[in-house]
């Protein structure tokens, strides 16, 4: 299917002029281990092809052979910039199989958790995007704030990357004392950062002439690829399963899906930033609604704990699009099978090759983080 | 909001930060605080850790290894193991701190080790300051250019275990009891016992620890059968019952359960019902299925045949094993019916005859005789029994009541708490007072206490008992429930208080004079109560019995074969699989272990072992 094909593409394979380069695992634009073999023409990417496989860890096969709250602290290893979705899946689908009752309180926890983990894998993508566009402040900034929230983290589970927080039955513990204080803290500074955010990188012309029209595709294009998440939502559609399919406590606040309509490399940035400030707002809202109780229910003896035989595919929106975690119990302690729909595998691997196709060679990074990969949930 | 603006400068708005303070400044340096629940290096505070191995067996990545230490003593409730964390494997996801049953396990603040050598990575947790080779180190003393696994921060623990966001379910299923006003008049048993969704429930708590294993006198396969139950396999579990105790419906009811105070999930929470569990597979196997769920008899049938003088625990589970191997065991024993102080000491409300009668019958069945009403030294003598079969084992147990010997005890109306618990199994009539005192904190003093109450209920509608006896409340003898029972049922327990003389007036018992008992061990612990004899109490009765412990009656040993018996004390001295200096002779049951149901069958099982490697050898 020719789906993406650039104005300035040329189909000169063969040419003497050709030349392959390897764009990462090692290379200083590169995010993770993470490959790109490009064929170039001068300044012109001829074809890419994605190569992946540097941090395959087999995740799912090591679920096979872990016992349920074994997995637990394993999940969160699939996604290293944005954990907490994955732990969320996994304990939705245990839940499911299970049949567990999650308190309400921990529904309320969960949501926020997810919206911290959210606002700390954008702000790192804003590092990224911004260093590879070579805007170096706003990079900074965005990792000194993002900083304020990984603080948060550590107050809550110990852990500043890896939260190991969310778990079958509700969350791991309740929220300390002065965690709320801290955490407004960091939403208000986040918020009070947002406009010069704008200033400096949003609403700079650099910014707007560097990514418009880069790497644009049709909303079509986007759902017959399987793209999700940002990515989507930058080609005008309304499409977030915190809407649609609302889980934890979505159904219960008051948000906007923030959508544009271009598809192009702008339209997506954009989109993140307003997510930012959607994702402070919901944090806000669940704070105030949160109800008092227990933030867990005691899940069995995790050495006699066997979950009745049955299958579910679960889904979130997390910070890349709709992650999915399909698992299959035969009745025993341990999963029979566990599949991952990491949402930067469509990106990486069948969008990302085509739009790197024509594309200026100093496009190439940009273009790659412009659709939020994030290697570890391509390998998996 | 994005408008993107025109203008190129926009962005030089931002050099109003060069004005402002930046949030990552620190000079001059100092550390940054970690947060309360930080996931750093492992602590393990070596006097609550039980050495289970949970943490071992729950983590992910099998970092923590159980390795034994030869410096330190295995003791119920504790092995001389202490986990070792490999923090090349680690990845401080904390589920060894979420399973720790006694929360010894916590992870600290500490996250910086630095080291020359990588073997280093490898260690045991650091404990306390007096711990040796490891320390922690007050704050002024510690630097990070000195930080390593065995110089750590004290009192630093960051990620530590909380009960109620803990792995481990703390909490029994709740077992039915008949309540007090319903069952003190009557002698029906009080415990209802577990239903089978019960049982799978309470059986699905134990972690298989194996702590309780090594507590049990009888070394019974617990974790094993509480598996069985959880799975829904009850017969297996009776045939894990029998590899070492053939009394199973007894002791789930009546064990003194050592096992559920080894239980790790008893250092913070209530024990896993091993007792409950133990009576609820064994009672849910009928009497007629368990020949078939137990297998075939013996593999071979010997000629040699063995005498066991005495049908109570000790005997009963000798005489099973022997028949297991193939020897013909005969029980003598004295009582009109087998069973020993189970049957005639223990009250039916806490052990019913049928429940005896089914383990009692399962053990005639498999070919073991048992005669009644003999009583050896009567009967028929001991030497009789040494020429008509090839080896002895004694098993007679205590069954005689001791006496305070104060004033007045030479009375009528003053009993022994044995002699009056086996005459109301025999159904005879006995005397019951209108009020009475019992002498004793044991669980014999409760057993007649709470008999004596059921037949004052059947004759005066009322309850008037105390109890009282040497020992504070908090190390009566007598088990927590036991005490609390009696309570319900309106008895009145005075703790610290000694027998001084019971008065007599005009033939009768007026009641009982009592001292206050300041303390009863001396400081090598051996028995020698001190009394206050100022602070007097006197308990009005008209009956007064005493319970206080039993001996053991060995009259009927001849005096020239007692002469060739080493003692150890007032004990016969026996081997590690109870034959005495006499080859012949094995003693076992209380009589070597003083009066405990478990180690009586415990005995039995070694002393069978005994016999049967003797007999070997004899041929």
């Amino acid at each position: 299917m020719e789906v993406v094909t650039h104005a300035s593409s040329k189909k000169t394979t063969g040419s003497a002029r050709e030349l392959e380069l390897y764009f990462g695992p090692q290379h200083v634009g590169m995010v993770g281990n993470f490959g790109i073999v490009l064929t170039v023409e001068g300044d012109t990417v001829v074809r890419a092809r994605s190569n992946p496989g540097y941090l395959h860890r087999g995740f799912e096969k090591l679920m096979e052979y872990r016992t349920y709250i074994q997995n637990f602290p394993l999940v969160c290893r699939l996604n290293v910039m944005d954990p907490d979705p994955k732990e969320m899946l996994y304990a939705m689908a245990v839940e499911e199989l299970a049949g567990l009752d999650v308190p309400r309180r921990a529904h309320y926890i969960r949501t926020i958790v997810l919206e911290m983990s959210r606002i700390t894998s954008h702000l790192f993508w804003l590092w990224g995007f911004g260093n590879l566009l070579g805007f170096d402040t706003i990079g900074q900034w965005a990792m000194g704030d993002r900083e304020y929230f990984l603080d948060c983290f550590e107050m809550l589970c110990g852990g500043r990357v890896y939260h190991t927080y969310i778990w079958p039955g509700g969350v791991r513990r309740d929220l300390p004392q002065g965690f709320q204080e801290k955490l407004r803290f960091a939403l208000d500074n986040l918020e009070r950062m947002l406009p010069d955010y704008d200033e400096v990188f949003f609403n700079n012309r650099l910014f707007a002439d560097r990514t418009r029209g880069i790497a644009a595709f049709t909303r079509d294009q986007a759902v017959s690829m399987g793209l999700t998440g940002t990515n989507l939502r930058a080609t005008g559609a309304s499409i977030d399963v915190r809407k649609d399919e609302p889980y934890a406590a979505y159904a219960e606040l008051d948000f906007e899906i923030p959508t544009m309509e271009d598809g192009d490399s702008y339209s997506r940035a954009v989109v993140i930033r307003l997510e930012m400030a959607q994702s402070i707002s919901i944090i806000r809202q669940a704070l105030g609604q949160m109800p008092d109780g227990p933030a867990w229910k005691k899940t069995p003896n995790p050495f006699k704990w066997l979950v009745q035989p049955g299958e579910t595919y679960v889904k979130i929106e997390s910070a890349r699009g709709e992650d999915g975690m399909y698992l299959v119990s035969d009745g025993s302690d341990k999963p029979r099978r566990a599949f991952v729909r990491g949402p930067s595998y469509p990106a990486a691997i069948l969008m990302l090759e085509r739009l790197l196709e024509g594309a200026s060679l100093s496009d190439v990074g940009h273009i790659m983080l412009s659709l939020n990969v994030a290697a570890p949930e391509v390998d998996r | 909001m994005i408008t993107e603006k025109k203008s190129i400068f926009r962005p030089f708005g931002a050099l109003k930060y060069l004005f402002r303070k930046p949030h990552t400044f620190r000079f001059p340096f100092e550390q940054k605080p970690t947060a309360g629940r930080y996931r750093g290096l492992h602590i393990n505070r070596r006097e609550s850790c039980t050495g289970c191995g949970n943490c071992a067996d729950i983590c992910p990545n099998q970092a923590i290894t159980m390795v034994e230490q030869p410096d330190m003593e295995s003791v119920p409730g504790k092995k001389n193991e202490l986990p070792q964390v490999d923090y090349g494997r680690c990845c401080f996801c904390g589920l060894c701190v979420d399973i720790c049953p006694p929360g010894s396990l916590s992870l600290a603040k500490d996250y910086i080790h630095i080291a020359p050598n990588t073997k280093s990575f490898l260690a045991y947790l650091p404990d306390t300051e007096e711990s040796g080779n490891e320390a922690f180190v007050p704050a002024a003393e510690y630097s990070i250019m000195k930080a390593s696994l065995a110089h750590r921060l004290a009192d630093n623990a960051g990620f530590i275990s909380q009960m109620d966001y803990s792995l481990v379910d703390f909490e029994r299923v709740s077992m039915g009891i008949v309540p007090a006003e319903d069952r003190k008049s009557s002698f029906l048993e009080i415990v209802k016992g577990f239903s089978e969704e019960q049982a799978r429930r309470e059986a699905s708590r134990c972690l298989e620890c194996g702590l309780c294993e090594d507590a049990c006198p009888a070394n019974m396969g617990i974790s094993d059968y509480i598996r069985a139950i959880w799975e829904g396999d009850n017969a297996a579990a009776v045939r894990v019952f029998y590899e070492k105790n053939p009394l199973p419906s007894i002791c789930g009811r009546i064990c003194t359960h050592k096992c559920e105070e080894a239980c790790g999930i008893g250092r913070r929470g209530q024990p896993v019902a091993i007792r409950w569990l133990k009576r609820f597979a064994a009672d849910s196997v009928p009497a007629e299925r368990l020949k078939q769920v137990l297998g075939a008899g013996a593999a071979k049938t010997e000629q040699r045949k063995v005498a066991i003088v005495g049908a109570g625990p000790a005997g009963l589970s000798c005489a099973y094993y022997l028949a297991v191997a193939g020897y013909r065991g005969t029980i003598f024993e004295a009582m009109p019916k087998p069973g020993g102080i189970m049957r005639y000491g223990i009250p039916e409300y806490r052990l019913p005859y049928d429940a005896l009668d089914k383990d009692i019958d399962y053990i005639a069945s498999v070919g073991v005789e048992i005669r009644c009403s003999t009583r050896v030294g009567e009967h028929v003598t001991l030497d009789e029994l040494h020429k008509g079969f090839d080896a002895v084992f004694l098993a007679t147990g205590f069954h005689v009541g001791r006496s305070t010997k104060v004033e007045g005890t030479d009375h009528d109306d003053v009993f022994q708490a044995i002699d009056l618990l086996g005459d109301i199994t025999e159904g005879k009539e006995v005397t019951v007072g209108k009020k009475i005192v019992v002498i004793g904190g044991g669980d014999v003093a409760m057993d007649i206490a709470r008999s004596m109450a059921r037949l004052q209920m059947k004759r005066y509608a009322e309850v008037d008992i105390t109890c009282c006896c040497l020992e504070s409340e908090d190390i009566m003898p007598a088990t927590r429930e036991e005490i609390d029972e009696a309570r319900e049922e309106g008895i009145a327990i005075c703790a610290a208080r000694g027998p001084d003389r019971i008065e007599i007036g005009s033939g009768r018992i007026r009641g009982l004079h009592t001292v206050k008992c300041t303390s009863v061990f001396d400081e090598q612990g051996r028995f020698n109560p001190t009394f206050n004899r100022e602070d007097r109490r006197f308990f009005e009765a008209d009956m007064v019995i005493e319970a206080i412990g039993q001996a053991p009656d060995l009259s009927y040993i001849p005096k020239e074969l007692d002469e060739r018996l080493e003692k150890e004390g007032r004990r016969i001295k026996v081997s590690q699989q109870f034959q005495s200096s006499v080859p012949w002779l094995f003693v076992g049951g209380d009589l070597i272990e003083g009066p405990d149901v478990i180690h009586a069958i415990a005995n039995g099982y070694a002393a069978a072992q005994g016999i049967a490697g003797f007999l070997e050898a004899k041929s």
